[in-house]
């Protein structure tokens, strides 16, 4: 029944899957980050600058980000990504586009985390002559980083998914092998079960775990 | 997108219910409004989308669809003004004519490689002359007339690229479109150690070979001239005149209908005899020193 | 300003963050500067590149039908996807264990995989056993595609809107001798259609965004697959993204600017009532909602 399955590396892409999303979940956090510091800060500039870039990259398909990386970036003004292989420079190419759509995302679920505390908490913090860095370390962001936990865990689960469209500039990922087999292959419903699979595989856990964790750690109020 | 409750959805427990209980007076009429409007607009939506699908089919109306490609300078090409230029709708059009369609009848459809055999068995289209090369797995599904044009695959390179022979792309940089024959042939028999890079579409390779983020482009001569013989790539490219391969581009119909193959078959006789082949060849591939092949005899196949 | 970072600033924090502007923008413009002077280096700054999108042609041939197909999508998906996402969200409140627990599995089932991979298996599939011409079949698999994922998150998106009303409803419905049925549709759905609203608005940009996908991958006309025949008559990709993405953005953002206004009238709506809301209602209520934004994917 599974005979289609030879000569195909399915493993192998989903492996590329999670390869892409774990450097891209990673690198869009750093990026996020340092967004949501800025979209937090109390530099104006820095505000307007975190503020339009959310803005912009958020309205933006990710589909276009990715193949303007390929044809624009890369063909263009000749960023190779450090590499001269044209798979490596696809795969670098599409973790660079992937933590630049979601380091958007990531910025936005930090500062809601960090809205859901109270102005009266880090008030109540400096009254009782805790200095900022104290403030900051044991009163606000413990509460806010439980806060996060759960737009956190979405995210993620959307960058999962969204390393299919890595497939837009051939990127040897599940979504391009489902593409080759459905050609080659006549079972397109066995095919696809098989992909679906995977991805139920990959993100309904990380979906639960993240879903409970973030329960747990809520701050009740 | 997000999975739990979704931003906009309030938290299940918390004050939010202290807050919701004063929303009696609902604003429902406002949310009402809202949702017409969006509902409107989608419902406009599918009426026109809908709108143009009355004439599908083949023969309806005294009109002709035949399918070509919209993106292949020189073959087929969907121009700034909407009009159609290349080789491609030159042939398409004159056989309309010979079949008793004036142009104003011809109705263009875009067939892309892949949904060319499906488009003909549904009857979508009337016939294709879309770069279809005649090959014995297509014939299972589609019957051929002609061929019209013989092609080679070929290398596009820089005007002063030192790349000459199939070998010399090993260890260089090369563009194709994903999955095409011709990327296949490259991979598995002239330079296995060439670095590919895969596009979906011709135009995009182009533009990395202009900007030198690729050494060459490989696909059919034919197609090939028609990017080069561009305004905009005029002498910047020639082409490396490998024949690598034969392609012998048919127009794809049904498969049975005899008499229409016939048909075709005799006007592309005529096209050849009565020099309009020659001009179009001329007008389409001129500029890109594309040494054309003779025009190939009718039901002659060169492997 | 105070925030729960910080305090308002003393006279050393003012210097402080004078200071960091000062350097902040001088990054700024670097960057600025050297985009620019890379653009300029490779020729990107010609006119001639440019000049197409001020004439008629590149609009009427190209780019108008595209952003048509664009809007075509999203609207059909949106209109089919949530009339099930709403039967199909209720179907999951709903009290018999075998129609909740499917129906769960169903809705569970399509949010976890990419959108991407039901758009190209619906493309194969009416490719093998459909008679749809092949001229409509991408837009009837990016359609299916985005129905079959969006109606899975809309339906959330109602489930989550009915629970977030407070138990007195159904209780004081059920009080006044209403069925279930009657409870749902006379009650409680019209009243969470409100809180609904805004993430369903936000929803549509996800849906717009998305549409892209089946541009690229399946040969769906939309704006992104024009922009690729644009740039193979006037040989400008750089130029052909940034005003696609331009128009993407225009589009998503008035609906994103629709949405936050959409949220902040209804729920200024519940504040004419009378009470006052505590800051930390705002709050809760507003992080999951404020977000005025496109979802992630």
């Amino acid at each position: 029944m599974f005979d289609f399955l030879q000569g195909y590396d399915v493993l192998g892409a989903f492996w590329m899957t999670v390869k892409l999303t774990v450097l891209s979940a990673l690198g869009s956090l750093v990026l996020g980050t340092l967004l949501a510091a800025m979209r937090v800060s109390p530099i104006p500039l820095m505000r307007g600058f975190g503020t339009a870039y959310v803005n912009i990259v958020r309205n933006i398909p990710l589909t276009i980000i990715i193949l303007f990386s390929s044809l624009g970036l890369a063909d263009i003004f000749g960023v190779s990504m450090g590499a001269s292989d044209f798979a490596v420079q696809g795969f670098r190419l599409a973790v660079l586009s992937l933590v630049v759509y979601h380091a958007a995302f990531v910025c936005e679920a930090l500062r809601s985390g960090i809205n859901t505390v109270p102005v009266g908490q880090a008030e109540a913090a400096r009254a009782i002559g805790l200095g900022f860095g104290q403030t900051l370390r044991l009163i606000v962001l413990p509460q806010a980083f439980r806060a996060v936990v759960v737009p956190l865990a979405n995210v993620l689960i959307a960058l999962t998914k969204n390393t299919t469209v890595a497939a837009a500039i051939g990127v040897a990922e599940a979504a391009t092998l489902m593409k080759t087999m459905m050609e080659n292959e006549a079972q397109t419903v066995l095919i696809a079960a098989v992909f679906a699979f995977g991805f139920v595989v990959l993100t309904l856990p990380t979906g639960l775990f993240l879903g409970w964790l973030g329960k747990r750690l809520a701050v009740k109020r | 997108m997000d999975r739990v409750p979704v931003r906009g959805a309030p938290h299940v427990d918390g004050p939010y219910f202290t807050q919701t209980r004063r929303m009696f007076t609902m604003k429902l009429r406002n949310a009402a409004t809202a949702s017409a409007a969006v509902l409107a607009l989608a419902v406009t939506a599918t009426a026109c989308g809908s709108s143009d699908k009355n004439d599908s089919g083949s023969s309806g109306g005294g009109n002709i669809k035949i399918g070509i490609k919209y993106d292949q300078p020189g073959l087929g090409l969907k121009q700034p003004d909407g009009s159609f230029a290349g080789f491609d709708v030159d042939v398409a059009t004159y056989v309309a004519k010979e079949l008793g369609y004036k142009p104003s009848q011809i109705q263009f459809v875009e067939t892309k490689s892949a949904d060319r055999e499906n488009a003909i068995a549904r009857g979508d289209v009337k016939f294709i002359a879309a770069t279809y090369s005649i090959t014995d797995e297509r014939k299972q599904k589609v019957d051929f007339a002609g061929p019209y044009l013989l092609a080679h695959q070929d290398l596009l390179v820089k005007a002063n690229s030192t790349i000459a022979k199939g070998t010399d792309l090993n260890g260089k940089k090369l563009c194709s479109v994903t999955g095409s024959t011709s990327a296949q042939n490259v991979h598995d028999t002239i330079a296995p150690k060439a670095n590919l890079k895969q596009y979906s579409g011709y135009s995009e390779c182009i533009a990395a070979l202009q900007s030198g983020a690729v050494d060459a482009v490989t696909t059919d001569d034919s197609i090939l001239a028609g990017f080069a013989s561009q305004d905009k790539y005029k002498g910047q490219f020639k082409l490396a005149g490998l024949k690598l391969s034969n392609e012998n581009y048919g127009i794809g119909l049904k498969k049975g209908d005899t008499a229409l193959e016939k048909k075709i078959n005799a006007a592309l006789q005529k096209m050849v005899s009565d020099g309009s082949w020659n001009k179009a060849v001329t007008k389409n591939f001129g500029p890109a020193e594309y040494k054309n092949e003779p025009a190939p005899k009718i039901g002659v196949i060169v492997k | 300003m105070t925030s729960v970072l910080y305090d308002a600033p003393g006279p050393r924090a003012r210097r402080r963050n004078v200071l960091l502007s000062v350097l902040f923008s001088v990054l700024l413009a670097a960057l600025l500067w050297w985009v620019w002077q890379a653009l300029d280096d490779k020729g990107q700054l010609k006119w001639a590149l440019w000049q197409p999108f001020t004439t008629a042609d590149a609009w009427n041939t190209y780019l108008l039908p595209g952003l048509w197909g664009t809007l075509k999508a999203a609207a059909l998906s949106m209109v089919i996807a949530l009339p099930l996402g709403a039967v199909l969200g209720i179907a999951r409140l709903s009290d018999h264990r075998w129609v909740r627990v499917p129906v769960g599995a169903v809705v569970e089932f399509f949010r976890s995989i990419p959108v991407l991979l039901l758009m190209l298996f619906a493309n194969e599939l009416y490719a093998q056993s459909s008679n749809i011409a092949s001229e409509y079949r991408p837009l009837y698999a990016v359609v299916t595609g985005l129905v079959l994922y969006n109606a899975s998150v809309l339906a959330e998106v109602v489930r989550a809107g009915v629970l977030a009303l407070p138990k007195g409803q159904t209780e004081a419905a059920y009080a006044i001798g209403l069925r279930k049925g009657q409870t749902m549709t006379s009650i409680l759905l019209p009243q969470s259609v409100t809180v609904m609203l805004p993430a369903i608005v936000s929803q549509l940009v996800v849906i717009v965004k998305d549409t892209a996908l089946g541009g690229v991958m399946i040969s769906y006309a939309e704006l992104l697959s024009a922009r690729s025949t644009l740039a193979a008559n006037y040989a400008n990709v750089i130029q052909s993204f940034v005003v696609v993405a331009v128009i993407f953005i225009i589009l998503n953002f008035t609906l994103t600017s629709f949405a936050s206004w959409l949220e902040g009238r209804l729920r200024r709506g519940k504040k004419t009532t009378g009470a006052v809301l505590s800051p930390n209602d705002a709050t809760i209520a507003g992080t999951a909602a404020t977000g005025a934004g496109g979802g992630v994917a």
